[in-house]
């Protein structure tokens, strides 16, 4: 039996997560049959295939792109590799309904591209429209989901265990291969699935660059049909589809032990050199930085630019920047203090409570973000209504939402943290709280700070909850991008764009300055 | 390693954060009727002119403008919650009776169809400054500011010989892989419902699988189809008329797509409305009919005129010169409450496989 202190906000937490799936249950079940016509046509299946198929190229990709930026930012003699570090992390920020417009903009038909290439005699590039760029998209957006939870899991890796496979006669390589990468399972498991259940979420890419995946059909329930019932079977079906996602993880995870058995301080990590790789390396993440980040604010400038010059006027947005950093910074604590209980109960405490907890706290990321919010306001506006439409409700549904961000990254770094450790601190009298506070939560703070930065960056670009939960008047920067974007002033649109970019740099750059504190 | 300071902090309002969570998940139980009574908001006494709150679902962009007018000209403390319409229309459904919302104003009809159960009438006077094709028959909206379906074409590649006399022209195998579409926008839709009132289901099934046959790109929405005709990925493009106004303005006037009338009227040639309505709950009844009727006034008809690029309502305000006069649009003779029927029309789309 777990301690008081862990179990109760964790149930708290897995009964709060409970309200989506219970509200689309509720609607569901008024469809009758139309629900479950839609979802078993022929077209819908097709739509779940192709689905899938998305995500599984965006988050091969992401794992590939994560892993090896991780590395070479943080274990290699890469140049300029703090400034990589740091940039890498920014495309979160960037709505991906604004990715891809810009995607659209510059390797679309008659595109930038095609422009810079006519003089040579292209006169028509492949179509970016479909599976291309809608992979491309999410990719470019979405490998940071697993690049920042390998960073953190890197650091605390004690690098004696690689260090015992070179003395053993193991190359560079090969000890990457048979010891680091293994090591770093969780947090690479724990990044694709937040990719993966992203991408099974987005609407804004997929739609624009018309890929039609299963939550484009939730949407177009909602849009066209003005229709609840169906959208919330449909967005049932989702969940399941999500629910199959996490247990096929679970299943590959097995008994391994990913924390130091024997006692010692861990060292500083080796640096790898590069050697001749040292400018092919160079040039990868600066391509990655490009496309995913310089491209796009170059373009966003343009946009500005061509605006300014045609009379449009020059808002700085300061309330609007505000007030986003604002709910952002709430929904990361509150994320990070949520995630820790579920954390603990989860790898300290395994079996079928845990992983059903487990599985309910990825449940909202896997929603789209409009069944989340209607969720909100079936209870909110019936039941809660002395903080309907409050800040507070907000940040409560920006946790729904993005609490698995934070607890992979919590789970990540606590199975890193030998047991033994909090055995050691309660042997010497004492209680359970006092041993997590001063032994597990200073080593799991590095897991925990990295997950709290995802779900900052998260909530600064979400949109359909913050639109409807908000308190009245509530304005963020991505809900003017929207706002703008969506009646065609993308002169307008592109301003806030690139601040939410810069205010992105705030919790990467925190992260990064606590990295170099410690060396 | 030290214990940063801020978990601390972190720690306290997770005591808040989980006992507020904890309140909120034992309120979840589905079963149970909700049987506290909606508190009385605690909203401070109205102090003069009292205040107001809009669900709009036109864009931030577009209205605020118009909005702020009517707060500076009355003192009402107006909150505006921006979103889609159809989320809104979603929101305020779920909302039901606790609704904080005074007045829906809504880009089109069926977003205000859809919440028409909410919906009180309309003082007559402020419901008859709209003309009559353009609002609800029990009087619970009002048209507000028309919108011209449109083709929008590219000078280049469509000469004027060309010119499709009305959208049934362009099932014509000439047309194949010439065209685009948006079928899940709102405003396709409420054409299509208009299609089958006007030209009978055969007909509309007859051009829907036309259209599929014709290879028509499907878009999103409308602006990437006026982008797209501009980029000359498409020659034709199904869409309303201001969005061309808005390119043009952002990006000079050689942007390479114009907007075309059919000549020959039919559906594609219909004008729709955006709209407000009245929550039948609304708590400030007077402050919203003044807003409503302010909507209908002069000022702001000219504004819609002037800077949406959309069609004034009301007499005696002029249109836009860059437009097409109303009265030289073969508009169809029909009432924009007659295409309400919006299940017919996704259901006719989805069987045709133009729609999920």
């Amino acid at each position: 039996m777990p301690p008081v202190f862990i179990w109760l906000p964790a149930a708290a937490i897995g009964l709060l997560m409970l309200l989506p799936p219970v509200y689309l249950l509720v609607r569901t079940l008024e469809s009758g049959t139309a629900g479950l016509d839609v979802l078993f046509s022929m077209r819908t299946l097709g739509i779940l295939l192709r689905t899938v198929l998305l995500v599984g190229v965006v988050t091969a990709a992401c794992a590939a792109i994560g892993v090896s930026l991780a590395w070479l930012t943080l274990r290699t003699d890469l140049p300029f590799r703090r400034v990589f570090g740091m940039l890498t992390a920014l495309p979160l920020a960037i709505p991906s309904y604004v990715f891809a417009l810009l995607v659209i903009t510059a390797l679309g038909p008659k595109g930038m591209a095609q422009g810079w290439l006519e003089p040579l005699g292209v006169d028509r590039l492949p179509s970016i429209f479909g599976l291309p760029g809608a992979a491309l998209t999410l990719t470019l957006l979405s490998f940071p989901y697993v690049m920042l939870p390998v960073k953190a899991a890197m650091q605390r890796m004690d690098p004696a265990m690689e260090e015992a496979a070179r003395s053993l006669g193991r190359s560079s390589r090969e000890a990457f291969f048979s010891v680091t990468l293994p090591l770093l399972r969780p947090a690479i498991v724990a990044g694709s699935l937040l990719v993966a259940l992203y991408t099974l979420s987005d609407f804004g890419a997929v739609s624009l660059l018309r890929y039609q995946t299963f939550t484009w059909v939730i949407f177009i329930q909602y849009e066209t049909a003005f229709d609840r019932s169906i959208a919330a079977a449909l967005s049932l079906a989702l969940t399941a589809l999500a629910i199959a996602l996490l247990i096929a993880e679970s299943r590959t995870r097995g008994n391994a032990v990913y924390h130091r058995v024997t006692p010692g301080a861990q060292r500083v990590p080796h640096v790898a050199s590069l050697g001749r790789w040292r400018w092919p390396a160079t040039l990868y993440a600066a391509a990655v930085v490009f496309l995913s980040l310089a491209g796009p604010v170059a373009l966003l400038i343009y946009w500005v630019v061509r605006g300014v010059t045609a009379g449009e006027p020059l808002d700085l947005l300061w309330s609007n920047t505000v007030s986003t950093i604002y709910v952002s910074a709430l929904a990361a604590g509150a994320a990070a203090v949520a995630a820790t209980p579920v954390a603990l109960l989860t790898v300290r405490y395994p079996g079928w409570v845990s992983s059903l907890l487990e599985r309910l706290a990825y449940v909202g990321f896997a929603l789209p973000g409009l069944a989340v919010a209607l969720a909100f306001v079936f209870f909110g506006a019936s039941v809660l209504t002395p903080v309907y439409q409050t800040t507070f409700l907000l940040v409560t549904a920006y946790v729904v939402l993005f609490l698995p961000a934070s607890v992979g990254a919590t789970q990540t770094a606590l199975k890193q943290v030998s047991p033994r450790l909090e055995e050691a601190a309660r042997s010497l009298g004492k209680t359970p709280f006092h041993a997590f506070r001063l032994v597990t939560l200073p080593m799991l703070s590095k897991g925990i700070a990295a997950g709290a930065a995802l779900v900052f960056l998260l909530t600064m670009k979400e949109l359909p909850a913050t639109l409807i939960l908000s308190p009245t008047g509530f304005r963020t920067l991505a809900t003017s991008v929207w706002s703008a974007a969506s009646e065609a002033f993308f002169a307008r649109a592109a301003m806030p764009a690139i601040l939410l970019i810069i205010a992105a740099g705030i919790p990467t750059t925190l992260l990064i300055l606590r990295e170099q504190e410690e060396r | 390693m030290r214990f940063p300071l801020c978990l601390g902090r972190a720690f306290a309002f997770a005591a808040f954060a989980i006992a507020a969570a904890a309140v909120a998940a034992c309120g979840a139980d589905p079963t149970a009727t909700p049987t506290a009574q909606p508190q009385a908001t605690p909203t401070p006494v109205p102090q003069g002119a009292g205040s107001l709150v809009i669900y709009s679902g036109r864009g931030e962009s577009l209205v605020d403008p118009i909005i702020q007018q009517f707060a500076d000209v009355t003192g009402i403390d107006v909150e505006v919650k921006y979103g889609g319409t159809a989320s809104l229309a979603a929101t305020l459904l779920e909302e039901g009776a606790n609704s904080p919302a005074d007045v829906f104003y809504a880009q089109d009809p069926g977003g205000l169809g859809a919440v028409e159960s909410l919906l009180a009438p309309l003082p007559a006077d402020v419901l008859q400054r709209s003309p009559e094709w353009a609002r609800s028959p029990q009087g619970l909206w009002a048209g507000v500011s028309g919108r011209a379906r449109v083709l929008v074409y590219s000078p280049d590649r469509v000469p004027e010989d060309e010119f499709p006399a009305d959208i049934f022209e362009l099932t014509d195998p000439k047309w194949k892989g010439r065209v685009g579409w948006a079928p899940t926008n709102g405003s396709f839709l409420t054409m299509v419902t208009g299609m089958r009132k006007i030209w009978g289901e055969e007909k509309t099934a007859e051009w829907i699988e036309g259209m599929v046959a014709n290879g028509a790109t499907i878009y999103p929405k409308n602006t990437p189809q006026v982008a797209a005709v501009a980029a000359g990925e498409i020659d034709i493009g199904l869409v309303n008329h201001y969005y061309l106004y808005r390119f043009i303005s952002e990006e000079g006037e050689d942007f390479a797509a114009r907007n075309y009338h059919p000549s020959g009227g039919g559906p594609g040639a219909l004008v729709m409305v955006s709209g407000a309505g009245i929550l039948s709950t609304a708590e400030n009844r007077e402050n919203a009919e003044r807003f409503v009727e302010f909507l209908l006034g002069t000022v702001a008809q000219q504004f819609f005129a002037g800077q949406t690029f959309e069609y004034p309502l009301v007499e005696g305000v002029n249109v836009n010169r860059l437009l097409t006069p109303l009265d030289e649009i073969k508009r169809p003779d029909i009432a924009l409450a007659d295409l309400a029927d919006l299940e017919g029309t996704t259901a006719i789309l989805r069987d045709l496989g133009a729609l999920p």
